[in-house]
């Protein structure tokens, strides 16, 4: 345990700082692919709610202090989309093969619209339909087109969590 | 657990909304920040040269779609200048014409003198007649006589309700009562039959002074005399460019040169009018 959340740590250290230096920069037909999200997504399915959360956490922490962004706001809707895909991978996803597409694709319109009301929450400038109209289809595409490598990456690193032995009636 | 993750972000959130610039939060994230620094400065500089080439086909992709734009802007562009040429044509020949239908030489067709568009130019050298946008229901009647604000086209050889042809003073039919304008000599003009647009001063008499550059126009209206015209008078034809003689013939020999391009006429003013018409011979 104490492993993978090293290797957590030291997986949403380096995508963070990917993310903020290089990944955020490529824009394609107005969007642009959200490799933390994508990372926590495959972390929280394959980990759990808990280790989804803790992850997501982390990860926001990251960004927020190196984009000098409002300390927690990352955080908080990383927290709870990590909680939520761990959620959603311990109860029916885990074994789903198409719940990594799904879960990215639900957690990115989620993630802009949570980033969105938190803003508007702040009152701080957030068109809207610049970032759910221009943006959003654009970045789904592109998280999506993410998934299978990141997916297999986080598969490398981290075995799958242990599940409750089942109980099998006989006689 | 997850609860204190969140309370711990919304408290974060709040103390950061509420302190100052120099508060405690801020001084931490900055710290943090310089401790990241130095592996964002690291990731920047490992993935420079793929941003240069991702940038660099991003920007041949841009300048592709840009060109494209450049020359559809470009040919709406030459077409706009073509439509605004030809209008900018089309006002100085009409502004021409109306000069020449204000002119007092032309008073007497002030007001029945009717400007027309020519909507079919001369198709070969041996039909040189052209078809104008106005007819009957315009006024305008056969022998009227058609110029330009250069001088004499030709004259109405039939008319339609709303059309009209004309044709050319250079058709080998046409033929003209006219005069030097300097010394008075009187002439027929016709065409050289040749394949320029020359013109000549015919049956003028070797006892008659022309001379090289004299402007020639219409004799006009020649009652009781040798050679009756439908042609007011006065019209501008052309200049003289050449006078000869031989023992032959018993006429000058008088090339002209008309004013008018017959092969580049937009518009044309007919002069028609509601006088009787003169008797022909």
């Amino acid at each position: 345990m104490t492993l993978s959340i090293a290797k957590a740590g030291a997986l949403f250290f380096v995508v963070s700082i990917l993310q903020v230096t290089i990944v955020a920069s490529i824009g394609i037909l107005g969007g642009s692919p959200d490799l933390v999200l994508v990372t926590l997504v495959a972390v929280a399915l394959t980990q759990g709610s808990i280790f989804g959360a803790v992850s997501g956490f982390w990860a926001g922490l990251l960004i927020d202090i190196a984009r000098l962004g409002t300390l927690g706001f990352t955080s908080l809707l990383l927290t709870l989309a990590g909680f939520w895909i761990g959620r959603y991978g311990e109860t029916t996803g885990r074994d789903r093969a198409h719940a990594p597409v799904i879960s990215v694709a639900v957690v990115t319109v989620l993630y802009a619209l949570g980033s969105l009301v938190m803003h508007f929450l702040l009152r701080e400038p957030a068109p809207a339909k610049v970032a759910l109209v221009d943006e959003l289809p654009a970045t789904i595409a592109l998280n999506l087109l993410l998934t299978f490598p990141v997916f297999a990456l986080v598969k490398v690193l981290f075995k799958p969590a242990q599940r409750p032995p089942e109980v099998e009636f006989v006689g | 657990m997850v609860g204190l993750l969140v309370l711990a972000s919304l408290a974060m959130i709040t103390v950061y909304f509420r302190e100052s610039p120099n508060g405690g939060l801020h001084d931490v994230q900055s710290a943090a920040s310089s401790v990241l620094r130095p592996f964002e400065i690291a990731a920047n500089r490992v993935a420079q040269p793929f941003q240069d080439a991702y940038n660099w086909t991003a920007d041949i992709f841009h300048a592709k779609s840009e060109n494209e734009r450049l020359q559809r802007e470009v040919k709406d562009m030459r077409q706009d200048a073509i439509r605004v040429s030809e209008a900018v044509d089309e006002r100085n020949a009409l502004r021409g014409l109306l000069k020449v239908k204000r002119s007092p030489a032309y008073e007497d067709f002030a007001n029945t003198a009717v400007t027309a568009e020519v909507l079919s130019n001369p198709v070969s050298q041996f039909d040189q007649t052209m078809v104008i946008a106005a007819g009957r229901n315009d006024g305008i009647r056969v022998y009227d006589a058609v110029i330009t604000d250069r001088g004499l086209v030709g004259q109405v050889s039939k008319v339609l309700r709303d059309t009209a042809l004309v044709t050319l003073l250079t058709d080998k039919e046409s033929a003209v009562t006219a005069k030097d304008n300097r010394t008075g000599a009187i002439g027929i003009v016709q065409h050289s039959q040749g394949p320029e647009d020359l013109l000549f001063l015919d049956h003028v008499g070797k006892d008659r002074r022309v001379d090289r550059g004299d402007l020639v126009v219409t004799a006009g209206k020649q009652s009781g005399k040798r050679l009756s015209s439908f042609y007011p008078r006065g019209i501008p034809i052309g200049q003289v460019t050449r006078v000869g003689q031989t023992d032959v013939d018993p006429f000058q020999d008088v090339q002209v040169v008309p004013f008018v391009d017959f092969t580049s006429l937009d518009y044309v003013l007919v002069l028609a009018s509601h006088e009787p018409r003169p008797k022909m011979p």
